[in-house]
């Protein structure tokens, strides 16, 4: 779908040094070079040169119906691909729309450069109309940004910001571009490297904090890898398996850290925290080295800190100094790159002698028994399709070649549970901000990142509305994404909390049930279904995963099945409320 | 709650007050002062912060996520390092010709100046640690202070070496 950049700077076939261009070719030529495959956008007023020089350029560019559409596609794109996301929305309301979208990338350390129009120069400041001080707002949200108000400025920020976004802890940068630079001409050079005095894009670090892990760990008897999104991030999946395949080291996961491991591996534990694993959990407060790898110890993850890990040491490598011992503090802390710090970890297990396997062999048996012991677990029911019957049948019928996406709320949380997440970059979804209209516009962007991969989008009746219109987009541009709709009339975690802590008081949270989402994927121009009974599930899923195109299916579940196991909020991870029996 | 003067060097970019102040504020560190200005370094600019802790620990964060901003090019704890703190202080205060003697003589105490004065008030310019500028406002305090301004506490090392090459 998406062709080749074909355009380019009037001058460029000259093949001078400098060229002489606008603004807005300026912006595109700059995407170009940065190797930007594809822009999610929405135009308006400040950005119209810049729509006008990308429509003469024919940059891939795909249009969504709303400006948060746009800036969760470019990150669902960026999550799939491990390369920038890219998105363009115009000043003021633009913009302002753009900000959930900005949070999601920033919580989960996602790269991104979105630009914005702003006013022109002589409008800024005086309360013009759409005019939005995107700096302002944007500043505690993105790792940096800009406001651009000079035309020669913008080769040097555009190549910063690329530089920024995507090294070191990855992150969201925004770009924000005075209306009148886009029309200015400028000399265009695009810079080879960038001179950031206070950011070198340099992490690696000191080795001996390395070795003193690898010492720990001739000292532990019982250690615990704890994954998390930093592995994802930083492509060391492969080199992570090997050190897991050398040691035999156990292995829980956070959200963001699923598929780095298959979840189908023996020593794999699944999730930790408040909805992880029994045996996950009790593994973190039994081991007595507790190994983070690109982890931020977030507090759904850790529960009551006091009470977290209490027998271990902890070992924390992140790339973010300022991680360390920001939430639960590091005996042994390595800042640095994972993409520094994995390979000499792998290396000095490798040369240590140890026979890490023997060593750990009883801690591995034992927490494997107690995984078989107390799987995910619940019982199915004649009448009705339980919503992780749902999860683990898709994951039966789809292959390791599928991306998974989430919404937020209880079907995010079936889907860590039940769906088998095989390989990195699989299983992507809104961790640290939890924003509910992620799904579909994510998984838009996973799919034009990876056309070769099939893309299924776990969501509920509550998430979906929450960016519903771009099933627009998906028709209109035929993205071949399947929308698993969790459909159970409610809004399933509030109510959940609702059940267990307030006294089933529904405050607000159940859906009246009238709208027909079927009709409503129709109306939009995607192909739907409806299952409703349990003997429907598996014929109906195989049939509507296997067609062709964009494809709403609406599975009919009950309303008042509970996420478990459940931590509650601030308590310890051990004191789990477990449930559904072992079939 | 412990206080220290954090120096912070940044490039001389304009939003970076922002991203300092913003920082701050959302991370919910304590602050007493923060003032900014131009150094011996055209692209550079010192912000000097007095921040309150907690414990060694809220100050580490405080450093380390100061220096996750971009913009940032070194900080340097100055209460960790022999330092010298100062604090410049305007105070306008109230001044008849029976009580201006007075004045003068607690300004001479303080080795302040008075930089202006009117048939009805002083204008008084004093430097010093944060204690010493608290005891003059608090020995004017009886002839009635009618306005103040503070810049905040700055500090600079003992000793030949800035903070950009510690």
């Amino acid at each position: 779908m998406l062709s080749t950049f074909v355009g380019g700077g009037r001058a460029l076939e000259r093949g001078e040094i400098f060229l002489l261009m606008n603004g807005a070719q300026a912006v595109l030529e700059s995407l170009r070079r940065e190797n930007v495959e594809v822009i999610f956008g929405y135009p308006g007023g400040a950005v119209l040169d810049l729509y006008d020089a990308l429509y003469k350029a024919k940059y891939p560019h795909i249009l969504t119906r709303h400006e948060q559409g746009a800036v969760h596609g470019a990150d669902g794109y960026a999550r799939a691909t491990g390369k920038v996301g890219v998105c363009f929305a115009t000043s003021g309301p633009g913009a302002t729309n753009l900000i959930t979208g900005i949070a999601t990338a920033n919580m989960d350390s996602i790269p991104m450069v979105c630009f914005t129009g702003q006013v022109g120069n002589p409008y800024i400041g005086k309360d013009s109309f759409q005019e939005a001080d995107i700096v302002g707002i944007t500043t505690p949200i993105t790792k940096h940004n800009y406001l651009v108000k000079k035309v020669q400025e913008l080769p040097r920020v555009i190549k910063e910001a690329f530089f920024i976004a995507s090294t070191g802890r990855p992150g969201p940068v925004v770009i924000d571009i005075a209306k009148d630079v886009f029309t200015a001409e400028l000399d265009y050079e695009y810079p080879e490297k960038v001179h950031l005095p206070g950011y070198s894009g340099d992490f690696t670090g000191d080795e001996a904090q390395v070795s003193a892990v690898v010492e720990a760990l001739g000292k532990a008897k019982r250690p615990l890898f704890f994954i998390g999104g930093g592995v994802n991030l930083s492509n060391q999946t492969e080199l992570f398996r090997q050190i897991v395949d050398h040691t035999h080291i156990p292995v829980v996961s956070s959200l963001m850290g699923l598929g780095c491991v298959p979840s189908t591996q023996d020593g794999f534990l699944g999730m930790v925290g408040m909805h992880g694993s029994y045996a996950a959990n009790m593994a973190v407060q039994e081991c007595d080295l507790l190994i983070g790898v690109g982890v931020r110890f977030d507090d759904r993850v850790i529960g009551k800190v006091a009470a977290f890990a209490p027998k271990a040491k902890v070992v924390h490598f992140d790339v973010d100094r300022a991680e360390i011992n920001k939430n639960v503090v590091a005996d042994y802390p390595v800042v640095g790159d994972l993409r520094w710090s994995m390979p000499i970890f792998a290396h000095l297990l490798q040369s240590s002698g140890e026979n890490y396997t023997a060593r750990f062999n009883i801690w591995r048996n034992y927490v494997i028994e107690m995984n078989d012991q107390y799987p995910f677990a619940y019982q199915k029911h004649s009448e009705y399709i339980m919503p992780q019957e749902l999860i683990e049948t898709v994951s039966q019928l789809v292959d390791d070649n599928t991306i998974v996406v989430t919404d937020v709320g209880q079907h995010q949380m079936w889907a860590a549970q039940f769906f088998n997440s095989r390989k990195p970059r699989q299983f992507l979804t809104s961790g640290g901000l939890g924003t509910m209209g992620y799904g579909l516009p994510a998984a838009l962007g996973a799919k034009l990142g990876r056309p070769d991969k099939k893309v299924v989008l776990f969501t509920g009746d509550g998430s979906i509305m929450m960016n519903c219109q771009e099933m627009s987009t998906a028709a209109d541009n035929d993205i071949d994404v399947k929308i698993v709709l969790l459909h159970n009339r409610v809004l399933g975690m509030v109510t959940q909390w609702q059940r267990m802590f307030y006294g089933k008081r529904y405050s607000q949270t159940l859906l009246g049930g009238k709208t027909d989402f079927v009709k409503l994927a129709e109306a939009m121009g995607m192909k739907a279904c409806r299952i409703s009974k349990p003997e429907e599930l598996l014929p109906g899923l195989r049939a509507a995963l296997a067609a062709e195109g964009p494809m709403l299916i609406d599975v009919m579940l009950p309303a008042n099945e509970d996420v478990l196991p459940m931590v509650a909020p601030g308590a310890c991870i051990s004191d789990m409320v477990l449930g559904g029996e072992k079939e | 709650m412990k206080k220290y003067i954090l120096a912070v060097l940044v490039d001389n970019k304009p939003g970076v007050l922002t991203h300092v102040s913003g920082l701050i504020s959302r991370r919910a560190f304590n602050i007493e002062s923060i003032s900014a200005g131009y150094t011996e370094e055209r692209d550079v600019t010192r912000i000097n912060i007095e921040v309150s802790v907690e414990d060694n620990r809220e100050l580490e964060q405080v450093v380390s996520q100061l220096g996750k901003l971009i913009d940032v090019i070194k900080i340097v704890n100055l209460g960790e390092v022999d330092s010298i703190v100062r604090e410049l202080v305007l105070l306008k205060v109230k001044a008849q010709k029976e009580t201006l003697s007075d004045i003068r003589n607690i300004v001479d105490i303080f080795r302040g100046n008075i930089v202006d004065v009117s048939p009805e008030n002083v204008v008084i310019e004093l430097t010093g640690s944060r204690s010493k500028i608290d005891a003059i406002c608090e020995m004017l305090a009886e002839f009635q202070i009618i306005e103040i301004a503070r810049t905040g506490a700055i500090a600079l090392s003992r000793g030949p070496i800035p903070v950009k090459n510690m």
